[in-house]
């Protein structure tokens, strides 16, 4: 095949400048400020800085506080990624048996996607409203007191709940994709060879589905831990106290509420690092396997 | 090793299409029957019906001396191969063939064994730990083949198995197919749109046209006693000649110039079709009957001459020694190798 290419280098740059731009404004620039910030203690009243060191890293791996968080974090991520992949490929495998329906069960399920993250807490907090909320009465009715906001317990499955609500559609979707892109023949085959529906799923369809199922896993992991945030905050309607927080949300209260912008910043570049080792594991694994054909 | 019996079997899909209209169909215990028909006629559907693929609208289906309607795939037990080889992308080719061994609960010794020898049959031995993705068209279609054979089934199905393979794979794998079927002598359904896969591998022949079975026969009798214009077109290449005469004081009469030297069938019609095979006509004559050539089609092995006879098209083939040319040609159309059908119904006469 014949490539096609550029006879200067200054028009392939021009054209990717806006872009770069972009990503230096908004990526690179805060990113960098908050690796420099994270090595100053910032004056409360926003008088001044001085430079400590990595003293703002050593205080967070000391802290108490921030290890709770963490656990808690780990803890969140854990079972929304695992509840909101299991639920919507659960769905998902429901609704390619019955083909036929799947164009509307789909774009009933896509309604969810498209409501952004605080509108998804609105909608948590009149499910889980202390007086005439559904869930709320549900619990209650099974012997547990639940009360959103006020208990650790209560907010954090409030939490877990509506993040995995908020994600099983665009989970729904991809899984749903990936199990009509199964050759039909294939099944077929495995419909011959195998009585047991669970084998089939086990041996022949889940393998086939390991590449969306991984992506969606990196995907997954991300959104628990950072685009949860808006529903955290309305959840908690933006009054921490004795509720529940994930890492990124306690970037902004110690940042914004704490005015520790030191601390915060040291959060933030642990989270960037994070992600950092996410991605590479990501395109590890992309690399190395899981594809076929 | 089991005979498959079809009782009125139909099939109309949930839209409301009849695929498959009632046919009856015996298949005896160790033959390779050829489903031929041309593509959408319903073949695939009946074979899938077989299989357990597609469920049976009405009528009854055996397999040795069971009805198997309501019985699941795996519980047939048959073994499919397909056209595109639906192999299990993510397994080797060793647990491709061996994974339905292993639902059956074959020990793993058992199921070494048999995918061993399956795959010393099939030439497979050096590729058993390769994935499908690592394997050649054909080799794919011997892994296919493999997964058939390690099982021991009753009855192998083939939907269209070699119309992804280039010609010269194709031929080859026709022959050992055919080959193996015979060894094994098992049952076999063979699902083809191929005139001559059918016309070379069948012990018999089922000849399908818009979900109706127009003729079940052995490859001869196909060929040479044609039920109808359909099976007499669609079987052969070329196909049949087939014109329209007619029946005037005893006599066949193309048009007013073209009288053919041949007894009318012994049937109350103005108008019969008159069918010849290319190859059952000679060149050369007394003159009586004279072709008008237009077109010489040189075929490496023998010859094709397009034109007409009395205004209608004919063809004919000759053998590559034998000189053609265009023009008026004189030719010999012998009584014994004459078909009429009705001109209606297409019916044989
Ligand atoms: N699932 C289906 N629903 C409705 N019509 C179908 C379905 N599958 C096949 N058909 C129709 O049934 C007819 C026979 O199909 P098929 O058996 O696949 O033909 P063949 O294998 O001979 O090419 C075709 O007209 C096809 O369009
Ligand atoms: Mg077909």
């Amino acid at each position: 095949m014949k490539r096609a290419g550029f006879t200067t280098v200054w028009l392939p740059v021009a054209l990717l400048l806006p872009q770069l731009m972009i990503i230096a404004i908004f990526f690179y620039w805060p990113a960098a400020w908050a690796v420099q910030s994270s090595f100053y203690l910032q004056d409360p009243f926003g008088f001044g800085s001085t430079f400590v060191g990595v003293e703002n890293y050593t205080d967070l791996m000391t802290n108490i506080e921030y290890a709770k968080v963490a656990r808690f974090t780990l803890i969140y991520t854990a079972l929304v990624t695992f509840f909101s992949l299991a639920l919507a490929l659960l769905l998902a495998v429901k609704a390619d048996a019955v083909i036929k329906g799947a164009k509307s069960y789909r774009t009933l399920l896509m309604w969810v996607y498209a409501i952004a993250p605080p509108v998804a807490g609105f909608l948590g907090l009149m499910f889980f409203d202390q007086r005439n909320g559904p869930l709320t009465e549900m619990f209650q009715f099974f012997g547990w007191d639940f009360r959103l906001g006020a208990d650790y317990n209560s907010t954090a499955t409030a939490m877990v709940i509506v993040a995995v609500w908020k994600q099983i559609p665009v989970n729904f979707i991809f899984f749903l994709s990936g199990l009509q892109s199964i050759p039909k023949s294939v099944r077929e085959a495995a419909l011959i060879d195998n009585r047991s529906a669970s084998g089939r799923f086990w041996d022949v369809t889940f393998p086939l589905l390991a590449p969306t199922a991984f992506f969606l896993l990196i995907i997954n992991i991300t959104y628990a831990l950072f685009d949860t945030f808006g529903i955290i905050d309305t959840l908690v309607r933006s009054e921490p106290g004795n509720n529940p927080v994930t890492l990124v949300y306690k970037v902004f209260v110690d940042g914004f509420r704490g005015n520790d912008l030191g601390g915060s910043s040291a959060q933030s570049v642990i989270l960037m690092i994070l992600v950092l080792a996410l991605t590479v594991f990501q395109f590890r694994l992309i690399e190395r396997r899981i594809h076929y054909t | 090793m089991a005979q498959v019996t079809l009782k009125q079997v139909r099939k109309t899909y949930p839209n409301g299409h009849q695929a498959v209209h009632p046919c009856s169909i015996e298949i005896p215990d160790g033959e390779l029957v050829v489903l031929v028909g041309p593509s959408g006629c319903g073949k695939s559907t009946l074979l899938r019906m077989i299989a357990g693929l597609e469920d049976i609208t009405d009528g009854e289906l055996m397999i040795g001396a069971n009805v198997v309607n309501d019985k699941d795939p795996a519980d047939r037990n048959i073994a499919m191969v397909f056209q595109n080889y639906a192999l299990y992308p993510h397994m080797s080719v060793a647990k491709n063939m061996g994974y339905g061994l292993k639902n059956r609960g074959a020990s793993k010794t058992e199921i070494d064994a048999k995918v061993q020898e399956a795959a010393r049959i099939l030439n497979l031995g050096e590729y058993l730990e390769r994935r499908p993705s690592q394997l050649s068209g054909g080799q794919r279609q011997r892994v296919a083949m493999g997964r058939a054979i390690v099982r021991d089934p009753e009855l192998f199905l083939f939907d269209e198995p070699l119309s992804n393979l280039d010609a010269k794979l194709r031929n080859q794998m026709r022959i050992e197919i055919r080959a193996l079927q015979q060894r094994l002598g098992v049952t076999s359904v063979y699902v083809t749109h191929d005139q001559v896969e059918a016309m070379t591998m069948a012990d018999r022949i089922i000849v399908l046209n818009a979900g109706r079975v127009e003729q079940v026969g052995t490859p001869t009798e196909i060929y040479e006693q044609p039920a109808s214009t359909f099976v007499a077109g669609f079987m052969g290449a070329p196909p049949m000649n087939l014109m329209t005469a007619q029946i005037a004081a005893g006599r066949l009469q193309l048009n007013e110039e073209t009288v053919l030297p041949l007894d009318p069938p012994a049937i109350a019609l103005e108008t019969v079709l008159v069918g010849y095979r290319p190859e059952d006509v000679r060149l050369g004559g007394d003159g009586s009957v004279v072709l008008q050539v237009e077109i010489v089609e040189e075929l490496g092995a023998h010859r094709l001459l397009h034109g007409t006879l009395g205004g209608q098209p004919f063809s004919l083939s000759v053998g590559k020694d034998e000189q053609a040319a265009t023009g008026p040609q004189p030719i010999t159309l012998p009584r014994d190798r004459v078909h009429f059908f009705h001109p209606e119904r297409g019916s044989r006469i």
